[in-house]
Formats: C-alpha cells, sequence, structure tokens
C-alpha cells in the first residue's frame, strides 16, 4: 500500500470518527483568523477612508502652511501668495461648526464647513467647488448660501433651496442650501461656502486655518518647507500632505494596535484548543500508531501524517476564518461605520477591501499556530517505542514531556523581565509579549501544579473521606496529570484572559468615574453647544450669565487647539480659573505640584496632562514656550494631572493669563456652582430669560458622567465580544479535551463497570472531575489573568495612551464568570462523558489483549 | 469697443481644472440680470451713467469702482524683426457684486477682476488664449483709481505719469511684455464720453479710446523672446446699465488708419440679426472727429468662417458703410476665435483684420463677434 493511500485512509478514518474534535477545532482557528482579519479589515478600512477624507480636503497642494493655533491671521496671505517659488496659494478657513439640536434633544453634532476663495480654489481643490443651480450661478459668491456634499445632504435631511441652520455662539445663523459639490468621498459630510461670507457669518474676520501652496516646477519641496518654516517661526506649522497621513496614523495607531493584540489573543487560544485536540488525539490512537510502527511506518512518516493533519486542520479553519473575518468586516462596516465605537473615526462610510496581503498574513498566521499546536504530540508520538506504546495504560505517559517545568518557568521570568522595558515607537511591544509569555508559561506549568496540588487534595481527601466517587475522581486527577493539564489548559486560558481584561476595564471605567467626579465639581455646566469651534459666549454674556440669579460663582473656560508637531494630533489649550495654591482643588493630579512661592516669577504657570509629559517631554518643573498671542512666552509645568478625555496631550492655565496673552476674551464653557437652597429648575428657569437664552444646554455633572460613561461602555464594546469568544473557546476545550478523554479512556470505564461502579457514579465521577478540574483552572487564572491585568493597567495603558489609573477589581462580574465556567465546564465533561458510559462494558476491555 | 454683454459672456471661474466647465460655462450668459435678482440684504448702490458728467483726466484714467462694469481693452498688431505679423488683445475686466456692503471681511468679493490675453500668430494657425479671475483685495488683484492701475497676481497694466502704459502678461503658451505709449490724445466716443449702447438713454456708457498707441517690448513663444513693435488701439469703458433685452450680440472694430485717422464702429444685433443700435466715429490725424447716426452705419456679411470647436459661424470678412466710405475688414487668419468654454466659458471671435477705405488699403485693426454661438442645449 502506498503511503499516500495509507494517509488519506488514516486522515478520513480519524475524522469520520471524530468529527466533533475536528470540527470543534477548525472552528477555534476559524474564529480566532475571522476576529483577527475583521478587525484588520475594519481598521485599514476606516483608517484609509479617513485619511482619504482628510486629504482630499486640501486637494492638490504640496504644502499646506498652518497656524499653531486653530486659526491665524490673514495678513501674510498676500505675501505667501507672492512667495518665490509659490504657483499658487489657496486660503481656508475650515470649521466644524455647530448644528442646533430641538429642544429636549442632545445631540453632538458639528458640520465641517469650509470657506474657500472659489477662484484660488479653483485650481488646489477643484473637488471642493460648489455647484450652484443654473439660474443662481452666482451663489457661489453669495454671503449667505452653503454648498453640501451629498452625504451631508442625506445626513441634515436638506436639499438645494432650503435653509440650514447653525449656531455660532448664543446665535443661530440661517443660510441657504445652494447645491451640491463636485466630488467628493462617499459618506463625507462636508459644505463649502465664500470664504468672505464665513469669515463674516462664523464671526472669523481676518482669520484663516490654513494656506495651501502650490509649488512651481522644479521647487525641491524639501528646501522649501524648511525656509518657509524658517521665514515663518513658531507660530506657524509648514506640513506636507504626508505629514497629514502620519497625524492621523499617529492618532488612531495605539487602539488599533491594541485591537489586533486583542484578536491575536483570541487566535491563540485557539490555536491552544487545536493543541489540545491533537494532543489527545494523538495519545487516545497510541495503539494504532505503535501498530503501524511495527508494521513498517517510519518515524518520519508518522510524523508527517500527525502535522499534516494539524495542516489541514489549520488551512480549514484559516480559510473559513477569512471568509468569515471578511463577511463579518463587510457587515460591521455597513452597519455600524468603521468606528468600532472608538470616536477615531467619525462622519466617513469606508468599503472593506479584500486584502490579499493581510489575508495570507492571517491565512499563515492560523495554519502556523495549528502546526505548531501539532508539533509537540506529533514528536511525541513519532518519538514513542512501539513496544511499550502497545501496552495499556501507557498514554499518561505519553504526555510526561509536558511536565517539565523549566521552559514554563523560564517564560514566566522572561515575561517579567520584559515589563521593565520602555515602548517601541510608542507602543507596548514588550507590554504585549510579557502578556503572551505569561499565558505560554502559566498553561505549560499546568501539569505539574495540577499534579501537586491534586496530589496534595488527593491524600488529604483520602483520609478523611470514603466516598468511591470523590476519591476516583481525585486519584484520577493526581495520578494523570498530564491529561488533566490539557483541559485545565483550556480553562485556565480563558478564565485568564476574561479576567484580565475585567480588570483591565473595571480599572479604567472606575478612574474614570473618580476622575469625572474630580473634574465636575460644579452644580450646573452651561454651553452653547456640545462641541465645535462656533460655540461659545462673549463677554457681555459672560456678565450676564455670572449676574443671574441664584448663582454664588461662575467658572468659565476657554478651550482651544495648539499644535506643537505637525505629525502628532493637536493638544488641547483649556484656559480657566485654577486656584495655584492649590491646583488639585480643580484639577486631578497625579503627583505634587510647585507652590506659587517656589514659581519663577518670569514664567506662566501651566498645568499639563501625562501625556504631556510622554510625548514631549513636559516634566515638572520644565520651562516650555508656547505659541500662544503673538510672542512666544515662557511657560512653567506647575504640575501634571490626570486626563482620560485627551490622550494626545491637554494643557491648563489660568484664564486671566490667557486672555493677557492672546488678548482673546471668548469663552466656551461655563462651570455653575449655586447659592444654597436654591435649585437647578430655578437657576436654568432663569438663564433661559436671558435674550440668548433659548440657546443655552445645561448639563447636570450627573448627565455628563452618565454620557460619558456611556460613551466609555461602547468604546470596549468590543473587549466584550473578544471576552465573550475567549469563553465560548474556553468552553471548546474543555469540550474537546473531556470528550477525547472519555473515548480514550473507555477502557478504564470498562473495567470500573466490571468491578460494579454503577453508570451513575462514573458520570459523577466525571462531573467531579471536570468541576475539580475547571475550579483549579479558575483559580490559577485569576491569578495569572491578575498578573497580566497588572501588565495591561500599569504597562500597555499607560504606554499607549498614556494615561495612568489605579487598579480595581471587579469581584461580581469575576465571580459570575467564573461560576458560569464552572457549571458549563462540569456539565460539558458530563456530556462528553455519557457517550463513553453508554457502550458496551465488555467490549470496552476487550481491546485490552 | 467691447460691449457690456460681453460681461456677461465672460466666466468668473477661470480654472483650467475645471471639470464642470458646462455647469459653469452658462453662468455668464444671464449673469447680471440674476445677480440683480438676487434678494440681499443691502445690496450697493451703483453710479447711473448720465450725459451731463464729463470725462475728466487724468482721474478718469484709473477705475470707477461705483460703476457696476469696467474694462481695459488693448488690441494691436505686433511685427516680429523678420517682418511676420502678430496680433495681440489684453484685457482686464472689473466688476462690481451686489453682496452685501456690510461684510467686512477682506476676503468679501465686492469687485471681482478677470483678464484675458490672447496671441494672433498666422503660422500658429488658431489664436493662443489665456484668462484669470479673481477677487479683488490683499494687494493680489486691484484696479486702483486716479490713473490706470490694474492688476491680477502676475498680470498688471498700468499708466505712467507720462501716459505711457506698462503691461506684462505671463500666459499658459505666452508671455507679453509690452510698453504703449500714446500718439494722440484720448478719442472720446459718443457725446463727449458719452456712449449709447441702445434706444432706451440708459443704455450707455462712459467711453474713451486711445488709437495710435505705439508698442515696443519682447512677446516669448515658445520659449524664444522676440522683439516686437507695432501699433495698438485701447479702450476703457465704465458702464452701470445693461444692454437692450432685444441685443443678442455685436460686432466691434477699432482701426489704426495708415493716415494718422481712427475708425471705431459697432453694431448692436437684435434675436435675427437686425440692427437694433449702431456707432461709428472716424477721427482724422489733426483730431476732427465724424460722428454717425445708427441709420448711416450699415455691417455687410461678405465671407463666412465656421468654427470646428463651437460649431459658430462668423463673418470674419466684414464691409461696414459709414455714410458714403466703404470699409472691408479681412482677417489675419480666419481662426480667431476665443474658445475658453473649458475653462472660463467665454467664446468670441477676437482678431486682427487688415482694412480697405473704398477699395483701397487704409489701415489696420481688430474686429470682434459676439453671439454667434448657439446656445447649449442641456
Amino acid at each position: 500500500m502506498k503511503f499516500g493511500m495509507l494517509s488519506r485512509w488514516l486522515l478520513v478514518g480519524e475524522w469520520k470518527a471524530h468529527l466533533t474534535q475536528a470540527a470543534v477545532a477548525i472552528i477555534a482557528i476559524a474564529l480566532g483568523v475571522a476576529l483577527g482579519f475583521a478587525i484588520h479589515l475594519i481598521n485599514t478600512a476606516a483608517f484609509n477612508e479617513f485619511s482619504a477624507a482628510a486629504k482630499s480636503l486640501s486637494g492638490q497642494s504640496d504644502l499646506q502652511v498652518r497656524g499653531a493655533q486653530s486659526t491665524f491671521d490673514e495678513s501674510f496671505y498676500p505675501a505667501l501668495a507672492q512667495h518665490n517659488g509659490v504657483e499658487a496659494a489657496n486660503p481656508v478657513l475650515e470649521l466644524d461648526v455647530a448644528i442646533p439640536s430641538s429642544p429636549g434633544e442632545r445631540k453632538n453634532t458639528t458640520l465641517k464647513i469650509l470657506g474657500l476663495d472659489i477662484f484660488r480654489a479653483a485650481s488646489i481643490a477643484p473637488d471642493l467647488i460648489g455647484i450652484p443651480a443654473e439660474d443662481r450661478l452666482f451663489d457661489i459668491l453669495a454671503d449667505d448660501a452653503i454648498f453640501l456634499s451629498s452625504a451631508a445632504m442625506e445626513w441634515l435631511k436638506v436639499k438645494r433651496g432650503d435653509p440650514l441652520q447653525l449656531r455660532v455662539g448664543t446665535q443661530t445663523i440661517t443660510l441657504r442650501v445652494a447645491g451640491g459639490l463636485v466630488r467628493t468621498r462617499a459618506g463625507q459630510r462636508i459644505g463649502v461656502m465664500d470664504i468672505g461670507a464665513a469669515q463674516w457669518r462664523f464671526q472669523r474676520i481676518g482669520q484663516l486655518s490654513r494656506i495651501e501652496l502650490k509649488l512651481m516646477q522644479g521647487i525641491n519641496h524639501e528646501a522649501f518647507k524648511k525656509t518657509l518654516a524658517q521665514e515663518l517661526g513658531a507660530q506657524h506649522v509648514v506640513t506636507e500632505t504626508a505629514d497629514q497621513e502620519t497625524r492621523v496614523a499617529n492618532m488612531s495607531r495605539a487602539y488599533r494596535v491594541n485591537l489586533n493584540m486583542l484578536a491575536l489573543v483570541a487566535l491563540f487560544t485557539g490555536a491552544y484548543l487545536v493543541f489540545s485536540t491533537q494532543a489527545l488525539s494523538v495519545v487516545r490512537r497510541r495503539h494504532q500508531f505503535a501498530l503501524l510502527r511495527v508494521l513498517g511506518l517510519t518515524r518520519r512518516q508518522l510524523l508527517k501524517q500527525i502535522l499534516l493533519e494539524g495542516a489541514i486542520l489549520g488551512a480549514i479553519g484559516s480559510l473559513l476564518g477569512l471568509v468569515f473575518g471578511y463577511a463579518a468586516a463587510a457587515a460591521a462596516l455597513d452597519f455600524l461605520g468603521g468606528d468600532l465605537g472608538s470616536g477615531f473615526f467619525p462622519g466617513i462610510q469606508p468599503n472593506v477591501h479584500f486584502d490579499s496581503f493581510a489575508a495570507a498574513i492571517f491565512f499563515m498566521l492560523g495554519l502556523g499556530v495549528t502546526l505548531l499546536g501539532s508539533a509537540a504530540p506529533a514528536l511525541e508520538a513519532a518519538r514513542a517505542q512501539p513496544a511499550p506504546a502497545l501496552k495499556s495504560g501507557s498514554e499518561d505517559a505519553a504526555l510526561s514531556k509536558l511536565a517539565t517545568p523549566w521552559p514554563a518557568l523560564a517564560c514566566l521570568g522572561l515575561g517579567g523581565l520584559l515589563t521593565q522595558l520602555p515602548p517601541i515607537f510608542n507602543l507596548p511591544v514588550f507590554g504585549y509579549l510579557a502578556v503572551a509569555l505569561l499565558l505560554i508559561g502559566g498553561i505549560a506549568l499546568m501539569p505539574r501544579l495540577s499534579a501537586l496540588i491534586f496530589s496534595a487534595v488527593f491524600f488529604a481527601a483520602a483520609k478523611s473521606t470514603s466516598k468511591a466517587v470523590p476519591i476516583l475522581a481525585l486519584a484520577r486527577l493526581a495520578n494523570a496529570p498530564n491529561q488533566a493539564a490539557i483541559a485545565l489548559g483550556g480553562v485556565l486560558a480563558s478564565f485568564s484572559l476574561v479576567a484580565a481584561m475585567a480588570i483591565m476595564v473595571t480599572s479604567f471605567r472606575v478612574s474614570v468615574d473618580d476622575w469625572l467626579k474630580h473634574i465636575l465639581p460644579a452644580d450646573l455646566y452651561v454651553q452653547t453647544a456640545a462641541s465645535g469651534d462656533t460655540r461659545g459666549f462673549m463677554p457681555d454674556e459672560m456678565k450676564a450669565i455670572a449676574a443671574a440669579r441664584g448663582i454664588s460663582r461662575a467658572d468659565f473656560f476657554r478651550s482651544s487647539q495648539l499644535m506643537l508637531d505637525p505629525s502628532r494630533p493637536h493638544i488641547t489649550l483649556i484656559a480657566r480659573p485654577i486656584d495655584w495654591t492649590d491646583p488639585a482643588n480643580t484639577l486631578p493630579m497625579t503627583g505634587e505640584a510647585i507652590l506659587p512661592a517656589l514659581l519663577p516669577k518670569d514664567a506662566i504657570p501651566i498645568w499639563v496632562s501625562e501625556a504631556m509629559v510622554d510625548l514631549y517631554d513636559f516634566t515638572l518643573g520644565k520651562r516650555v514656550t508656547l505659541p500662544i498671542g503673538a510672542s512666544s512666552p515662557t511657560f512653567i509645568v506647575a504640575g501634571v494631572w490626570r486626563d482620560y478625555g485627551r490622550q494626545f496631550g491637554a494643557i491648563q492655565m489660568r484664564l486671566a493669563d490667557y486672555q493677557a496673552l492672546s488678548g482673546d476674551r471668548k469663552v466656551n464653557d461655563a462651570a455653575l456652582w449655586l447659592q444654597a437652597g436654591v435649585s437647578t429648575e430655578q437657576v436654568i428657569e432663569s438663564l433661559r430669560r436671558l435674550p440668548f437664552g433659548s440657546a443655552l444646554e445645561f448639563s447636570e455633572p450627573g448627565q455628563i458622567r452618565a454620557l460619558s460613561l456611556n460613551i466609555f461602555d461602547r468604546s470596549f464594546a468590543v473587549t466584550y465580544l473578544l471576552e465573550a469568544v475567549a469563553i465560548i473557546i474556553g468552553l471548546l476545550g474543555v469540550a474537546a479535551s473531556f470528550s477525547a478523554q472519555t473515548l480514550a479512556r473507555a477502557k478504564e470505564f470498562g473495567i470500573l463497570r466490571h468491578i460494579g461502579v454503577t453508570r451513575r457514579q462514573i458520570l459523577g465521577m466525571l462531573a467531579a472531575e471536570g468541576g475539580l478540574l475547571t475550579a483549579l483552572g479558575i483559580a490559577l487564572g485569576f491569578v495569572l489573568g491578575w498578573c497580566i491585568s497588572l501588565i495591561l493597567v500599569f504597562i500597555v495603558n499607560p504606554q499607549s495612551f498614556h494615561w495612568t489609573m489605579q487598579l480595581s477589581l471587579p469581584w461580581k462580574g469575576l465571580m459570575t464568570a467564573a461560576l458560569a465556567l464552572l457549571v458549563s465546564a462540569a456539565f460539558t465533561a458530563l456530556v462528553s462523558g455519557r457517550h463513553a458510559v453508554s457502550g458496551n462494558a465488555i467490549r470496552a476491555v476487550r481491546e485490552d489483549w | 469697443m467691447q460691449f457690456f454683454i460681453r460681461r456677461n459672456r465672460t466666466h468668473i471661474f477661470g480654472s483650467r481644472k475645471c471639470k464642470y466647465p458646462i455647469l459653469l460655462a452658462r453662468t455668464m450668459v444671464l449673469w447680471l440680470s440674476f445677480v440683480a435678482a438676487c434678494a440681499f440684504s443691502a445690496p450697493p448702490q451703483f453710479s447711473p451713467v448720465l450725459p451731463s458728467v464729463a470725462l475728466t483726466f487724468p482721474h478718469d484714467f484709473g477705475a470707477h469702482p461705483g460703476f457696476r462694469t469696467e474694462w481695459w481693452y488693448v488690441t494691436g498688431w505686433l511685427e516680429t524683426p523678420d517682418k511676420s505679423p502678430l496680433g495681440f488683445q489684453i484685457t482686464f475686466f472689473r466688476s462690481a457684486t451686489e453682496l452685501d456692503t456690510a461684510n467686512p471681511s477682506r476676503f468679501a468679493p465686492k469687485q471681482l477682476i478677470i483678464a484675458h490675453a490672447a496671441l494672433s500668430d498666422p503660422r500658429a494657425g488658431k489664436l493662443l488664449h489665456d484668462q484669470k479671475s479673481a477677487r479683488e483685495g490683499f494687494g493680489l488683484a486691484y484696479t486702483r483709481e486716479g490713473n490706470t492701475d490694474v492688476k491680477l497676481d502676475d498680470w498688471h497694466m498700468i499708466r505712467e505719469e507720462n501716459g505711457r502704459y506698462q503691461t506684462s502678461v505671463s500666459a499658459d503658451d505666452f508671455t507679453l511684455r509690452l510698453s504703449l505709449t500714446p500718439s494722440q490724445p484720448p478719442m472720446k466716443q459718443g457725446e463727449n464720453g458719452f456712449s449709447r449702447k441702445g434706444p432706451r438713454p440708459e443704455q450707455a456708457s462712459y467711453y474713451y479710446s486711445e488709437p495710435h498707441l505705439k508698442v515696443t517690448g519682447t512677446v516669448i513663444h515658445n520659449g524664444k523672446p522676440i522683439a516686437v513693435t507695432g501699433s495698438a488701439w485701447l479702450d476703457h469703458e465704465w458702464s452701470t446699465a445693461y444692454l437692450d433685452p432685444g441685443a443678442d450680440g455685436w460686432d466691434w472694430v477699432g482701426v489704426n488708419l495708415d493716415d494718422g485717422s481712427a475708425l471705431m464702429a459697432f453694431q448692436i444685433r437684435g434675436k435675427n440679426g437686425d440692427k437694433v443700435w449702431a456707432y461709428a466715429a472716424l477721427r482724422d490725424a489733426s483730431g476732427r472727429t465724424t460722428l454717425f447716426t445708427p441709420e448711416q452705419v450699415e455691417f455687410d456679411p461678405q465671407r463666412t468662417w465656421r468654427s470646428p470647436r463651437t460649431d459658430a459661424t462668423y463673418p470674419v470678412s466684414m464691409r461696414i458703410q459709414t455714410g458714403p466710405t466703404e470699409w472691408l475688414l479681412t482677417p489675419l487668419q480666419d481662426d480667431q476665435e476665443l474658445d475658453s468654454r473649458q475653462s472660463v466659458g467665454a467664446v468670441y471671435w477676437e482678431g486682427a483684420v487688415t482694412v480697405t477705405r473704398d477699395g483701397k488699403p487704409a489701415g489696420r485693426g481688430y474686429f470682434e463677434m459676439t453671439g454667434y454661438v448657439k446656445p447649449l442645449k442641456l
């Protein structure tokens, strides 16, 4: 007989007999690959679309000149337009303008509006030109007209000729929708109007957001950019389109990498499942293989055979995973958009593109981990001496190599060491490696640990009780620890992942909740819109609010954006009253602050978020310059505070300092403290009576907290999905290893039946085994998960998102998950076992010759 | 002489890259009337054109932003060192919009500046042309008051104290850098500069010409600078009123005659090609001017040429009768159509012509025909 035919025959025979186990292994691999591939596709599609949409806003320009602040004075536009080497200059005013929400409805919606000079934009950004009605061509310059992309029209439910209301400060202005745009990306919500009209209507007279430059042919872009940057000084930033891409990439990279890592974890659990299936299948077929060896099959051939089995499982699983992942990505993008709840990619409508390179990678990954999972059992089976292997009862010995603790301890030790290393490219690469090593080490250590623990329990139990079933179960677990360890590993892997993620998310959530309480000390918050560049109050409106009846104190906030590094996203500058003798009163400080007496007289104090320390090295006590106002004065970092709201960095300074520097008298939001005995409703009512009262939006701290936590939960929804997948894979592992074991143990059960043990008792024994194993798996999984969560909380999070948090344990959730896992594992063990004991006891022992 | 419809047919959105020419091309056809129809909160009040206001120089060489439209229009014949003839055209338009004057933004498009330039080289076989447009402001585009000083990015025309004009335009395919020196005083058209354009008295403009400008300068074509000399004609015209509603197009000619006299004639055609209004003035070298009434001026097509691009048929050779005198216009080349539908939307024929007077060679000038393109049907 040819080897090929034998090989096929063996494969088909094995899978026909154990279809469920093969299917489970395939499903596990498919799930892991699907999750990874889908997340990759969604992120890539969202990122590419977001990047393309951002790029489409700057047209075909070579360079963009921006202010370090979000807008800058237009006065140097003519000089730039006539600069040597500049062929065309396109001035742009870009604002996110709030759409007024109807009463009772809380919408956080802004429309991106570009103010363009059509004559200048025509050569640089021809796609962004409005298309007026044929009989109203002059609308293109009109000061009451706006042109909307089709996605914006659909979203705002307006068409050509309709009025469109926008909120500017406390006022509502009405523009006329004059038509569509030449070409925008699908889903891109933008509006375009005349730049002069935009400056006027949005109260930005003399202000520009950027000037786009097209250089003459033969001009060296890099050299020109450098010269121009020097000429313009620190108040302006010269960027290329590539910088913009880098900025978008930087903005979402940590988030994307973290999601991909979570997907890899799912794949890892799947690989573990393949390992357990293959290991047990090899054990089960020990006699078969020994017989084949005796009949002349070489070691090589046997090794090849087992690896081939693994490879086929892996290939089918990975292919299924790719198909399923693609479908899932397409569905998710269709129904949820590319955002995955993170808020990183708003206002776009990406389409999924099959990425063959990534598909190949994920296929190889799926196949690779399956082969890896099959390698150890295959090697063991190939190395086994045929003669002893033919004897009965050698199954556990077959797995004895797994009991060597050294590789496992080495993994754990190395994992511990890796936690001490710094991030690479702002990514916690070593943190993730440490997590992987802890998982591998923990699982590899299981046989040894379970033998130790169950032996101890067995001896203790043997002394105190004489009940057969528990003793039998314990004896089995204590004396065949290697097979037990495989089931245990599945439980351990899934529960440790669940525990680690749950602890991380809870720690984060509790920290965010505490933080929200700290940053929302006032009784009532007032603004004209939830977000956007046009919200805010003028000085006389501030006075009117502060003077309203029932208010004991009113704090006003001015927040704006600063660009300190063109390749990074903006940082946020918040100006507000800060008590510098005790900044912790206002800010959630992380540590010591410099007291006013110790602050130098010539520097203005600022308090920076943790991200500023990580990204810009704004350490406590450091003197820095910031491009605020006309001059670039010196500031001193007087303290560091915790910020979960802005991972790219935020700076707080005193409103008086900011106003003195910038001359900017506007504020965005107001925080109000009420007089004793006055209710929130009374104050809202008195503020509503102000001339601009109808434009005010009120929020109580409780509402803001609830809203923020809601957003938090939404952004972690994907994590919950991953936890669920981990649990399912873990349970599949328990089911696979128990059904494999119980089938392999048919002889053992046959003998037990012969010596008078009832079927019921055997089932009880199986349930007890399952329960005990799972209990141990859960206990150890908790310990391992806690260790991993420490890495996530104290290494991965600060390195990825630049914020620290306190550890909090979700006892209740973990208990529930543990209990559910325990019950379902025992039940799974029971169900798997029913099949093994249902056969004829005589036949079960007959093959033991 | 450059009529008011000309403005209408000129497109403001001057980009070669614009991919939606047809939508934009229709813009200008009825532009002014629709601007007028828009209900703006505080539209500007434009000055009327009145016969009682006399032209005053040098002030009237400059811009008149109080009027709706204005242009400086230079056409002429050039000669290269190898004695080959070239025709050229340089035009700057100013157009006031009817936007709310309350907008304090420096970007508010209160005045638009549009410029056209063309070079007619018989060896090229067609007209080379380019155009630009911008809103006035930031010193990048302007028309100044007090003396001729107009600029649109790197295109400009300025009148020096001594009356000489310096102009420079860098078009896509050619560059013109010319000095234009007057050899005669300005020729006030109509009644002392009050030039009627139709049967109604408000259908009029302020209009003077500077014929027999001596040209020296450089033409850069195909990368080679060529020194040129020649003779040009400048029109400066400003107005607020519209053309007669019945008008469909016009024919205009300005001729520098070899004996030092200057002829300007135009007719405004109605929908079926009939004469709505006409005018002609002949000034001899000593400054004596003969004016002709609408009835005394007849335009009579001699030969037509059909544009392969626009399908329009132009009477490129025209016989003009002014009183007892008969003039015959012969084009330097047939294809002098300025077709910028792909960019700014304007289509007209503007070309160098040689002129005979009662059958004898008499001079050279520029002939303009508009309104020969059938309106696009969408």
